[in-house]
């Protein structure tokens, strides 16, 4: 069993209120990090620490803060990006629902170690609830004298806001999510300038997700060195994993990363595997824009190798064979599944949240619905495969922001490794719209290759 | 395809929500007051069960911005209900992974429950229904929401609909 250092306590009665959560140890990175360290310390110990943005990006969060202008007598800003609405995604919502103070205690070491006095937490505005809960939460800290002026003392001095967003995926994106908290449209910015030296009012900025906020307080009471022996490899420490589809046991999970997938999916300590005695048939490995695989190729690399829960291990084989940890959204379908279907519903998704600011984005995800639409409902035809691969190759890397790159990918993956699952759509379209094509085959075993693919 | 509806009904702030307003005015730096706009659309939605025309205007002119950079961000985010809506909207969500554990199902029966189609309002005026996108709560599908606290309704059936609704005339009754 995995070491857990964000939801070690999620169990614990009243952990969501200030007192209870500091008797088991919270707020000890502050007192750690405003009173011994300076800021140039706290960075390097998230350097140390191998982090990497939980957001779905991966970057190295210690090397972000690094890259943080510092002009003279110009505010810098950190703004907690709580906007999740990747599909898929939901271990955001968990956390600051029952550890809000979790986030809160990173927001201040975080906010310190930049020279923020000013932060945000832009949660998106579904989470009304969650909203109210790190208010009550703020309020709590900055009674005890965590936040406000003179923090302990010190000198420092740091006020934390909660922005609720107003219904919008874009906003995720860390450009559209500071256009969106400057009470415009979240029309994504076009880089550079990086937030980090233009962002928040043209002023230096750090926008990071929940989850890689958290993990600064544990890499603060530790030590980074102490994070990055979890994990394997370039992923250190632990993640966050939001289980859901066709699971027995769907919800949150924290794992060091490495865990091998099969053991994560089947284990009862996780997934407990496929609800309803069903057989997996495909997983989407981390939010809705990474590429789907089947479950034959999640399972075991190209190669044969046991795939892992870890950056690297999923990214195996590029986009040809593999997939990407993303968000840690993991989405897990069974064999009753319809794949088109499925294909069809994220490009609805992506067209609807395109902000239409860029035409590749705007208008091709409007394309490949309707031609997905036209499939799924048995109108479609041989040469509509080619078309939607044609398309999204013109949406992707074409854009401003990735958004685009998210709504390509998932079809591209689709066609690329269900193409027969398609094709039988448009040859026995009574029976598409009546059943299911099935499993198939996308559980066999892989065939042996005779050479190791490099 | 985004219809303002213009119902001509004056708008008055109360003071209780102008008070709510200047709060969060006093989250930002001194000229960057826009950034309250998101926050205060949603209080006036709360108030007023919807976002009016002349509510925008009250609101740019309280801003001092100018109203296309309202109804601009009134327009872009789905969350802010531009027409006259049932007391409790239900939020289906139905993206993907609600999608594969049936929420084209629970669409359909709140349809057929409610007797009224997406986006229209019953006949007493307390409810209307939509399909939108991921709520972030993957994993307790099919999810549903209802402001304007967002309250979430998790693993649903058509037993658990059946219930809310009723609950919720029970509760309009009272």
């Amino acid at each position: 069993m995995g070491r857990k250092l964000l939801l070690e306590h999620i169990n614990v009665p009243g952990i969501n209120t200030f007192d209870v959560y500091r008797s088991k140890g919270g707020y000890a990175a502050v007192e750690k990090a405003i009173k011994n360290m300076s800021p140039e310390e706290i960075v390097e110990e998230v350097k140390k620490s191998g982090l990497r943005g939980r957001g779905g990006a991966g970057f190295p969060t210690g090397m972000k803060w690094s890259f943080l202008a510092k002009p003279e007598g110009v505010a810098r800003y950190l703004v907690c990006n709580a906007d999740e609405s990747e599909p898929g995604t939901f271990k955001d919502r968990y956390l600051m629902t029952y550890i809000p103070h979790l986030l809160i205690e990173g927001m201040i070491v975080a906010s310190f170690a930049l020279g923020a006095n000013t932060s945000y937490i832009y949660v998106r505005g579904e989470m009304m609830p969650q909203i109210r809960i790190l208010e009550r939460a703020i309020a709590e800290a900055k009674a005890k004298g965590f936040l406000g002026k003179n923090i302990l003392g010190s000198g420092y001095d740091l006020e934390l806001y909660v922005q609720p967003g107003g219904g919008a995926y874009i906003c995720g994106e860390e450009t559209a999510l500071l256009e969106s908290l400057e009470g415009k449209r979240g029309n994504p910015r076009i880089k550079p300038p990086f937030p980090a030296i233009a962002g928040l009012y043209g002023c230096p900025t750090v926008v990071n997700n929940v989850e890689s906020i958290a993990a600064v307080v544990p890499i603060i009471n530790e030590g980074g060195d102490e994070y990055a022996k979890l994990g394997i490899g370039r992923s250190t420490g632990t993640k966050l994993i939001s289980a859901g589809g066709n699971l027995k046991k769907p919800g949150v999970y924290e794992i060091d990363l490495g865990l091998p997938v099969e053991e994560f999916l089947y284990s009862d300590e996780y997934c407990g595997g496929i609800a309803n005695g069903k057989r997996l048939k495909a997983v989407v490995a981390g939010g809705s824009s990474v590429p789907i695989l089947p479950a034959n190729l999640f399972l075991k690399t190209i190669n044969n190798e046991p795939r892992l829960m870890s950056y690297e291990s999923l990214a195996d084989g590029g986009f040809v064979s593999g997939t990407m940890m993303g968000s840690g959204g993991f989405i897990a379908y069974d064999e009753d599944q319809c794949i088109v279907r499925n294909t069809w519903n994220f490009t609805r998704f992506y067209h609807h949240e395109s902000c239409g600011q860029c035409s590749p984005c705007r208008e091709g995800t409007g394309w490949m619905e309707k031609v997905l639409h036209r499939l799924e409902y048995g109108h479609g035809k041989m040469s509509d495969m080619d078309l939607l691969v044609d398309v999204s190759k013109k949406i992707e890397g074409n854009t401003i922001c990735p958004l685009g790159d998210a709504a390509a990918w998932p079809v591209a993956s689709a066609i690329r490794h269900f193409r027969d699952e398609f094709e039988w759509h448009v040859t026995n379209p009574s029976a598409a719209i009546a059943g299911n094509y099935g499993l198939a085959h996308y559980a066999d075993p892989l065939p042996k290759l005779e050479e190791k693919v490099a | 395809m985004l219809r303002v509806e213009d119902t001509q009904v004056s708008v008055e702030f109360s003071p209780e929500l102008l008070n709510k307003f200047a709060d969060v005015v006093s989250r930002y730096p001194a000229g960057k007051q826009k950034s309250a706009l998101l926050p205060i659309l949603h209080y006036v939605q709360a108030e007023f069960g919807w976002v009016s025309p002349q509510a925008m205007d009250k609101v740019a002119a309280y801003l001092d911005i100018q109203p296309i950079e309202v109804y601009e961000v009134a327009t872009f985010y789905t969350m802010y209900l531009l027409r006259p809506s049932g007391k409790y909207v239900l939020e289906v969500c139905r993206t993907g992974p609600c999608g594969i554990v049936g929420a084209d199902k629970i669409m359909d029966h709140i349809e057929q429950k409610l007797g009224v189609k997406e986006g229209e309002v019953t006949a007493d005026g307390l409810f209307s229904w939509r399909g939108v996108e991921c709520l972030a709560a993957c994993g307790f599908g099919p999810v549903l929401q209802i402001g304007p606290e967002y309250t979430f309704y998790e693993n649903l059936t058509n037993d658990s609909v059946d219930k809310l609704i009723g609950d919720l005339k029970a509760k309009a009754k009272n």
